[in-house]
């Protein structure tokens, strides 16, 4: 199913999931939704995201202190970026010309220029950089930090630091809406989701959540998706083992979708019909039916899935 | 709503990669040394985003940070925040929030016996060093600075005229390794004054109860969370019957006190309960002639686990594979309740493994943790009530919204009735995270944590968040 591509129907697209502790990613078919390969790859592989242009793969290989990329289709392994040490996650610049990667060990962000091959600016953040966002005008990239409980917000033309929001304990995800007037950041252990206000840096409200007989110390947000007609939000809650679905309007929470053990990252298909998320604990990944709500799969992958990135074939 | 910080703008001459506090490297050599204030204490001051440059030639980096930490923090900050509590000077040498950290602890004495594992010189402090390095790089983002001054006492040398010193050169955040008397000495004679003293040795259960002091926060774990910790796992294993044995040191009774009341609080049952009196037998040949009455001592026993209480360390581990029937071990050694293990990697805590193994050389230990627990605190304290204030920040650390993230899955936070930090207690074997306490079903009308220790109806503590006791 990798070769032929032209042609291929709309919604076929290969899902990417990093197994952080048995070192592979699973290829995931989605029209069958089934592993269609195991590739193995560097120690320790957690932030994964698909080139713009689908043809190439990054994944952070955290303990080997490298990103490796991968050819989508041949999924052999190219060449390795110089990440710097220890990389978690990462996002790519809206013309999909840079990285930008969050090293946790040294308390950096390194912006990566990936035709160069090589780092073009370091900006020093807070304890444990995580999360990576870039607004949809490319100017303002965010990242959050776990130790320090901030989101840091970097003008991108000169890689300075314009603000620091701090929110609750440990800090994970940070993701623009759509508009780009709004930043949600996930808080795993402090178990809120705020939203802040681009422009006046200022939060303006803080979700919370609670689940009859799940004990409020188990409710850990990570992973947030927003949806491109700005409507929904998608919550991973951690060993809660649900998705919350949060309406962007009213900030209330719609619906507690039950998954996997462990629930982390999450991405959308291209057409953003399905959300993929990785259960970490029960080694799979769920499935959900974006318009109905309601988890119709779970695909067993490798150990401990991180993260996840979905393309077209 | 959580307090807007200030924004802080590094300039461009500043490359990146020289930021002394990183995290990455072992930055000791950046770190400014002062003539120690007090010679008697060997007092050392380590400023972590420091100013007061000394002479020397590897100060370049310090520099540097100085130079993009400061000046924003003085005409720009205040001009930018006119809201924000004003900077008492714009002088680069003076910081607005300079957060000075006091640490206290007697030089570790040899082990009485050879141990190949004995604590390092530096355990705890290590910790505390960690944990400084993380509180001024968040800090270089609010304009916050932090200096920690160590006061290590040799045999003879004064806690309380040390603790006193500490207060007067500004440290009024005092994190102590005392033993329960010198610690009770310390709180007494700093009474009145703006200042907390943070125990991060001292595990002695009256300290929570009746000899419980409003200006000690406790960040070591009580004997009683150990205990329940290990009650709770053996009641969520069913396996229900105990049997105790018991070194003859002081600390050894106080374990085994704290055992008994987990044994009846859990629902366990006691089938023997017997004092060790062959000596330190795990510190010796395993073949001496006591060998074969100590095999007998534990014969006709009807337990699922001998737990032992022996802090020393003389014998838990001999006893193991030396009984007559096959027994587990728990307790002081074999299956152990711990703050932190080196076996921990879940939750985050592989990035603080880390970078504590890359920095000294070696694991982790638990007093290094409950260090690094303490001084993250007051560093998480300080940019949340945005204060410099001993007093402000120790009042901040007792809010009920207070609580930091320390690598156990859930936040943990302070009770505020006995001032004993709340945590999960990791029940581990050398190789092995064997689980975590609490366990699943053990439920609490506030939080499962406070299933470990002394709870608020049975503590005999009377003071209460803000009173003097």
């Amino acid at each position: 199913m990798l070769a032929g591509v032209a042609g291929a129907p709309a919604s076929a697209y290969t899902a990417y999931v990093t197994n952080e502790k048995d070192n592979t990613v699973s290829v995931i078919d989605t029209v069958t939704q089934k592993v269609v390969k195991t590739v193995p790859v560097g120690r320790r592989p957690r932030g994964i995201v698909v080139s713009k242009d689908g043809k190439e793969v990054y994944v952070c290989t955290s303990d080997d202190d490298r990103i490796e990329v991968l050819d989508a289709k041949t999924l052999e392994s190219l060449r390795t970026l110089p990440s710097g040490p220890d990389p978690e996650t990462f996002a790519l610049s809206n013309d999909g010309k840079l990285l930008f990667v969050s090293n946790e060990d040294d308390n950096m962000v390194t912006v990566i220029d990936i035709a160069k091959n090589a780092s073009i600016a370091e900006v020093p953040v807070g304890v444990e950089p995580e999360g990576e966002a870039i607004s949809p005008d490319g100017t303002v990239l965010v990242n959050t930090s776990e130790t320090t409980n901030m989101a840091t917000f970097i003008d991108t033309a000169t890689w300075k630091v314009v603000a620091n929001v701090l929110v609750e304990s440990r800090p994970r995800i940070a993701v623009f809406s759509a508009d780009g007037k709004f930043l949600w950041v996930s808080s795993e252990v402090g178990g809120k989701v705020n939203v802040i206000d681009v422009a006046t840096h200022q939060i303006v409200k803080k979700i919370s959540f609670a689940i009859p007989a799940i004990n409020a110390d188990a409710i850990q947000p990570v992973g947030i998706r927003l949806t491109a007609d700005g409507t929904k939000a998608f919550v991973a809650l951690g060993p809660a083992n649900r998705v919350a679905v949060v309406d962007t309007k009213t900030y209330e929470v719609q619906k507690y979708l039950l998954v996997g053990q462990r629930v982390w990252q999450m991405a959308f298909t291209p057409d953003q019909k399905q959300l993929y998320t990785t259960n970490g604990v029960t080694n799979d990944v769920s499935v959900i039916d974006v318009d109905s709500l309601k988890v119709i799969k779970s695909i067993t992958v490798g150990a401990y899935p991180w993260g996840v990135s979905i393309a077209p074939n | 709503m959580a307090p807007r910080l200030l924004p802080l703008v590094p300039p461009d001459s500043v490359p990146a990669n020289t930021a002394p506090f990183g995290g990455l490297t072992d930055n000791r050599s950046a770190w400014t040394k002062r003539p120690a204030i007090n010679a008697s204490h060997q007092g050392r001051m380590r400023k972590f985003q420091g100013m007061r440059l000394v002479s020397g030639t590897r100060v370049l980096a310090l520099v540097c940070a100085s130079a993009w930490i400061i000046l924003p923090a003085t005409a720009d900050r205040a001009a930018a925040q006119p809201a924000s509590p004003p900077a008492p000077s714009a002088s680069p040498a003076a910081p607005a929030q300079d957060i000075h950290i006091g640490y206290l602890a007697n030089r570790r004495p040899a082990p009485p016996i050879y141990d190949y594992e004995d604590d390092p010189a530096d355990v705890g402090i290590a910790g505390a060093r960690i944990a400084m390095k993380d509180n001024a790089t968040t800090g270089r983002l609010v304009g916050q600075t932090y200096a920690l001054d160590e006061s290590i006492l040799d045999k003879g040398q004064s806690p309380v005229d040390a603790a006193k010193a500490l207060v007067d050169k500004g440290a009024g955040l005092i994190v102590a390794d005392l033993p329960a008397d010198e610690l009770l000495a310390v709180s007494d004679a700093l009474k009145g004054r703006d200042a907390t003293i943070l125990n991060i040795g001292a595990e002695d259960d009256r300290l929570r109860n009746a000899d419980c002091r409003a200006n000690i926060d406790h960040f070591a774990p009580s004997r009683q969370m150990l205990t329940d910790a290990l009650a709770q796992f053996l009641s969520a294993q069913r396996w229900r019957n105990v049997f105790m044995v018991v070194g003859l040191d002081p600390a050894d009774t106080l374990y085994a006190e704290a055992m008994r009341r987990s044994v009846k609080k859990f629902g366990l049952k006691l089938t023997g309960d017997k004092p060790w009196t062959f000596g330190p037998l795990a510190r010796q040949r395993a073949d001496g002639p006591i060998r074969a009455d100590a095999f007998i001592f534990t014969r006709g026993v009807d337990a699922d686990m001998i737990v032992v209480a022996d802090e020393a360390g003389n014998f838990g581990d001999f006893v193991q594979y030396h009984t007559a029937e096959p027994k587990l071990i728990g307790g002081t050694q074999g299956l152990t309740p711990a703050t932190w293990s080196r076996v921990l990697d879940a939750w985050g805590s592989a990035q603080l493994q880390n970078r504590f193994v890359r920095t000294n050389k070696r694991p982790m230990r638990p007093l290094d943790y409950q260090a690094w627990t303490a001084i993250r605190a007051i560093g998480e304290a300080a940019t949340r009530a945005h204060s410099a204030s001993a007093k402000e920040i120790g009042a901040y650390m007792l809010r009920q919204d207070f609580e930091i993230a320390a690598f156990k899955g859930v936040p943990v936070s302070l009770r505020t009735w006995d001032r004993q930090l709340r945590q999960p207690i990791l029940l581990v074997q050398p190789k092995m995270l064997v689980s975590l306490s609490p366990q699943t079903g053990f439920l609490h009308p506030i939080t499962p944590l406070d299933s470990l220790g002394s709870d608020e109806p049975e503590s005999g503590c009377k003071i209460r968040s803000g009173g003097n006791p």
